[in-house]
């Protein structure tokens, strides 16, 4: 019963046994964090709006982002991914998401930030409704922790609205 | 070296009613693991509710060797999530994030369009050849939670077999000579 072997057995499963209770603990205390994240968009410029040769339609703009996820950020936070996205409806799809920016925010200094950029993915529409649409821009994140539950939560900024006519 | 005489004693000793409880103790292990791995699959709705990271391309979210737990409900995909899909003529199942979904009015499918979060373009070279979108049935599940470290236990024992062999020779000995 006292052999070497039972011995090591029991301090492994011990230890294991705490191991996994300090992380399931480490993710349950993300709970009590209540986040109030802040978030602005401009968009600046259509640089170009066209029709693709296959009749979807494609726009390029520039806009400035800024934000402010410091409130994110706990002890049991490896990074902030975040990413803003086009959504808007067309009779044919319900939704459409776009994504137009991301990023990976690494610690809580940089989760303060601005930036001025055009859309890193192409804005591409499924058919021909985007001139003169309206759609949302949502700056999405995703949390991601040292171990245990992911979080997730957006903003939505409504009223902006594609121009009328190719350009 | 009196551990190998002990444990040669004690396998010369065996009798046919203590072999079989352990065959019994060792049955209801394998498949204690089994019924907990088959009902986790009930819970999730997932066809494996766990994956372990293989690839660099999420980086540094997720490391090769992480543990993913995934989650298949009936709630619809959106951007951002990080699904887990099969790709027609790839083995191995891809864990990367979505950043377009199109869904469709009358039918509700979706057409969606992932990335690694560290590869520079979007997912369309690794899809068969021609396939623009991943629809539902491609995904496997979302994930929803993650542990580090602990998936390389089965990487070294995917990749050195002799590792895995020795492990289970010795567990196997161990559960011959107990006497409990």
């Amino acid at each position: 019963m006292h052999s070497f072997g039972y011995r090591a057995n029991a301090l492994l499963t011990f230890a294991v046994t705490i191991l996994a209770l300090m992380c399931a603990m480490a993710s349950i205390s993300d709970n009590l964090n209540h986040p109030t994240p802040t978030s602005q968009v401009q968009v600046l410029n259509i640089n170009w709006f066209q029709k693709q040769p296959n009749g979807n339609d494609e726009v390029s703009m520039t806009m400035n982002i800024s934000a402010d996820l410091q409130s994110l950020f706990t002890w049991n936070t490896k990074q902030v991914f975040v990413f803003l996205a086009a959504e808007y409806g067309t009779p044919k799809n319900s939704l459409n998401q776009i994504s137009l920016w991301d990023g990976i925010i690494p610690t809580k200094e940089h989760a303060k930030f601005w930036i001025h950029t055009s859309n890193k993915y192409r804005f591409i529409d499924q058919g021909s409704n985007l001139r003169g649409k309206e759609f949302n821009l949502t700056l999405h994140w995703h949390v991601m922790p040292k171990t245990g539950k992911m979080f997730a939560d957006k903003i939505v900024m409504s009223g902006y609205r594609l121009p009328q006519e190719y350009r | 070296m009196d551990w190998i005489g002990e444990t040669v004693d004690s396998i010369k000793s065996l009798q046919i009613r203590q072999v079989l409880t352990q065959a019994v103790s060792l049955g209801m292990i394998v498949t204690s693991a089994l019924i907990i791995w088959k009902a986790l699959m009930c819970v999730t709705g997932s066809e494996s509710p766990v994956v372990v990271v293989l690839s660099g391309s999420m980086e540094p979210g997720f490391k090769r060797g992480d543990i993913l737990f995934l989650h298949m409900s009936k709630e619809p995909i959106r951007a951002g999530e990080i699904v887990v899909f099969n790709v027609d003529g790839r083995e191995i199942p891809i864990v990367h994030r979505v950043i377009k979904v199109h869904e469709r009015e009358d039918t509700g499918e979706v057409d969606v369009l992932t990335k690694g979060d560290n590869n520079y373009g979007d997912d369309r070279l690794l899809y068969a050849h021609g396939q623009l979108w991943l629809q539902r049935h491609h995904i496997m599940g979302r994930a929803v939670g993650f542990l580090p470290y602990v998936g390389w236990v089965t990487i070294i024992m995917t990749e050195k077999p002799i590792i895995k062999y020795i492990l289970i020779g010795a567990l196997g000995l161990l559960v011959i000579t107990s006497k409990d």
